[in-house]
């Protein structure tokens, strides 16, 4: 009851700031955008590639290309619906009306990730359905094995990078100091480590190689990754928890 | 009814509050006050349980306020008026806040009557003045009706029409049979809105009374004595016999003297005594501001010193004279009893030994918080007459003062103010 009321509060926090449409529209855009953009590019390529690239040619994968980028829109919608509260100083006037804290925080971030859930799973169906159209003949149907796990694990993936960076902000209680370490980590820091030899098999267990695993249906060539498409969003998942309990405990712990 | 015991809160090595126990009662206005720094809102923020007390604690109502079932219909606070989120409605915010507390929207629209802010109710907080952001931060506080309110600093960037209205509401409220505890660092608004105060400096309780009590305990009465105008070696005979004799003097601004330390009837005996006539003598009580100034001087964290403007100043050319000061021009502290002392630090000697140390023509004043015991308040009551009495009244025509006998009887003003 106490929590139903917390939940309503938070979504009217929520649905009424102008950031909530802006991030999460342009996560919908840049993300279903760039996927139909590198799906026709890829296209066109096609016929150029080596036949072991023909062969590893994942047309499901191809059409998520764009969550690389809109992944950071939802991870400044999820810094935002927490660390707004602190940069404003609203968490003072929250947490003296809820003053149990942890209903106040998991109130947030449910309302946030129902809200991330749909919009991303919106966001995955549409940009595979228009994806697949930019391919042609090469297209994947929702139908072949492996397909429509890939389609929701997209939207999935969306929805926990939101939720890991809502944890993230809650921690460090700060939307800039939250967006400056999270957008060059996801943008930049861990495809570096994931792609660079030496630091690959560190790399690949970070929260984003590991969860994108699940859009993938085509397996590459001599791939010797250890986990599968559900153990890696697995490992994603973890991450998420790391992140809302330390973020949890920041909340309880510290004066607001 | 909020009671704190023993409250304490350290940041680091830095204490913000120490060893603080006070109550708050119903049905009245209880005023907290102390200069900017002194843990008022850091206070405020430990009974709101959003600080963690370092050690003692604070109850609302015998409860920790964490632990209070649905706080926000017992307690309404205002803590910052800027702590909105600038791009929500007004009215999204307060119906946000109260959706927490499960109270219905139709409230949300009262108290955006009540504050006056029903015509921007749309609008985003973010355009807002600093009065507008506090009559939001009241409606907010008032929301969930609660017996127990707080209030830090409640009047800040209000225009006087909504001071007005801010003191009579928490008169109303009060009256109401409710706890209102507000912040504030000016005496003179709290001294005609509250009923109790309470004054911290420091993080320390300095005192814990009603305002009547802190009116007569704490306004250092003074006599006003001015002799003829014509003759400023009059005035400066009567600061040396008056000194001799134990009292303190400080020169005011129109030539009179502001004598502390002596009851009318001795100061009109050494008049007489040292042959000087008086044209004025006369008893006059320290404002409430000024009693608060004595009070937390020895407590304020941030003190400005006087502006010497040396960075400024060219080198002046050789056997040039600097220009000299204007007599009661930026001279600091002109307003309470324990007097300035020499060069820009007015208040520095307060701490020292009283009694009247090399502390030049003023005499040295009393250890902060602890106000000298005042000579007039036993004496007063039986008013001296026949020979005691105020020298006799000179005839009506009086000279304009002469602006010259400040620097005059004050010699060492003008060298010590650069």
């Amino acid at each position: 009851m106490a929590t139903a009321q917390v939940v309503r509060s938070e979504w009217t926090k929520i649905r009424s700031v102008a950031s909530t449409v802006w991030t999460l529209s342009l996560a919908v855009v840049v993300t279903i955008a760039l996927g139909m953009l590198i799906s026709a590019l890829s296209k066109s390529e096609f016929d150029g590639m080596s036949e072991r690239d023909q062969l590893a040619f994942d047309p499901t994968f191809i059409s998520f290309a764009g969550t690389s980028l809109g992944q950071l829109a939802m991870i400044v919608f999820g810094v935002l619906v927490v660390g707004n509260e602190y940069s404003s100083g609203m968490i003072r006037t929250s947490l003296a009306a809820v003053p149990r804290r942890g209903s106040f925080l998991f109130s947030k971030i449910a309302v946030a990730t129902a809200l991330a859930f749909v919009v991303a799973m919106i966001t995955s169906f549409a940009t595979f359905f228009l994806g697949q159209a930019m391919l042609g003949d090469l297209k994947a149907s929702i139908g072949d094995p492996g397909v429509l796990r890939a389609v929701i694990g997209g939207g999935l993936y969306m929805t926990l990078i939101a939720m890991f960076s809502m944890g993230v902000a809650a921690m460090l209680r700060s939307p800039m100091l939250s967006l400056g370490i999270l957008m060059p980590f996801f943008f930049l820091i861990s495809n570096i480590l994931g792609n660079v030899p030496a630091t690959e098999k560190v790399g690949r267990f970070l929260p984003d190689q590991a969860g994108s695993r699940i859009m993938q249906v085509v397996t590459p060539v001599d791939d010797d990754v250890p986990y599968g498409p559900w153990g890696g969003l697995g490992i994603m998942v973890l991450w998420v928890i790391v992140s809302l309990i330390g973020g949890y405990v920041v909340l309880k712990r510290r004066d607001a | 009814m909020i009671e704190a015991v023993g409250l304490t809160k350290r940041y680091g090595d830095k204490t913000a509050v120490y060893n603080l126990s006070f109550q708050v009662r119903p049905g009245a206005v209880t005023g907290f006050l102390g200069p900017n720094g002194s843990g008022k809102s850091t206070t405020m923020r430990m009974i709101l349980g959003l600080d963690n007390p370092t050690a003692g604690h604070v109850t609302i109502g015998g409860h920790p306020y964490r632990k209070l079932p649905n706080a926000a219909r017992h307690v309404g606070a205002l803590l910052d008026a800027k702590a909105v989120h600038g791009g929500r409605a007004a009215r999204n915010h307060l119906l946000s806040l109260a959706q927490l507390s499960g109270i219905p929207a139709r409230r949300v629209d009262e108290v955006l009557g009540v504050v006056g802010l029903q015509d921007v109710a749309k609008r985003r907080s973010k355009g807002f003045s600093l009065g507008m952001g506090q009559r939001l931060g009241i409606a907010a506080a008032l929301l969930g009706d609660p017996q127990v309110l707080l209030f830090d600093e409640p009047v800040n960037g209000l225009d006087p029409e909504g001071i007005h209205w801010v003191r009579n509401l928490m008169k109303a409220l009060a009256a109401e049979g409710r706890t209102v505890f507000v912040s504030s660092h000016l005496m003179s608004e709290m001294a005609l809105t509250a009923d109790h105060l309470i004054v911290i400096g420091r993080g320390q309780l300095l005192a814990d009374m009603s305002v009547t009590e802190f009116i007569s305990a704490n306004s250092a009465d003074f006599a006003r004595v001015r002799t003829p105008d014509s003759e400023p070696q009059l005035r400066e005979k009567l600061t040396g016999a008056l000194t001799e004799a134990g009292g303190h003097v400080l020169p005011e601004q129109d030539g009179a003297l502001r004598v502390t330390g002596l009851p009318l009837p001795r100061i009109s005996d050494i008049a007489h005594g040292s042959d000087v006539r008086l044209w004025e003598l006369s008893p006059h009580q320290a404002s409430l501001e000024e009693a608060y100034m004595r009070m937390t001087q020895g407590a304020v964290d941030y003190r400005s010193t006087a502006d010497q403007k040396a960075g400024l100043q060219q080198p002046l050319p050789p056997g040039a004279q600097p220009p000299m000061p204007v007599p009661g021009q930026g001279q600091p502290g002109w307003y309470a009893p324990p007097p300035p002392q020499q060069g820009g630090q007015p208040f520095a000697a307060a701490q020292g030994a009283p009694g009247h140390a090399p502390a030049g023509p003023y005499g040295a004043p009393a250890a902060p918080g602890a106000p000298p015991a005042n000579p007039y308040a036993a004496q007063q009551p039986p008013r001296p007459s026949g020979p005691a009495a105020p020298a006799p009244a000179p005839p009506a025509a009086s000279p304009a003062p002469l602006p010259a006998s400040a620097p005059v009887t004050n010699p060492t003003k003008p060298e010590d103010a650069r």
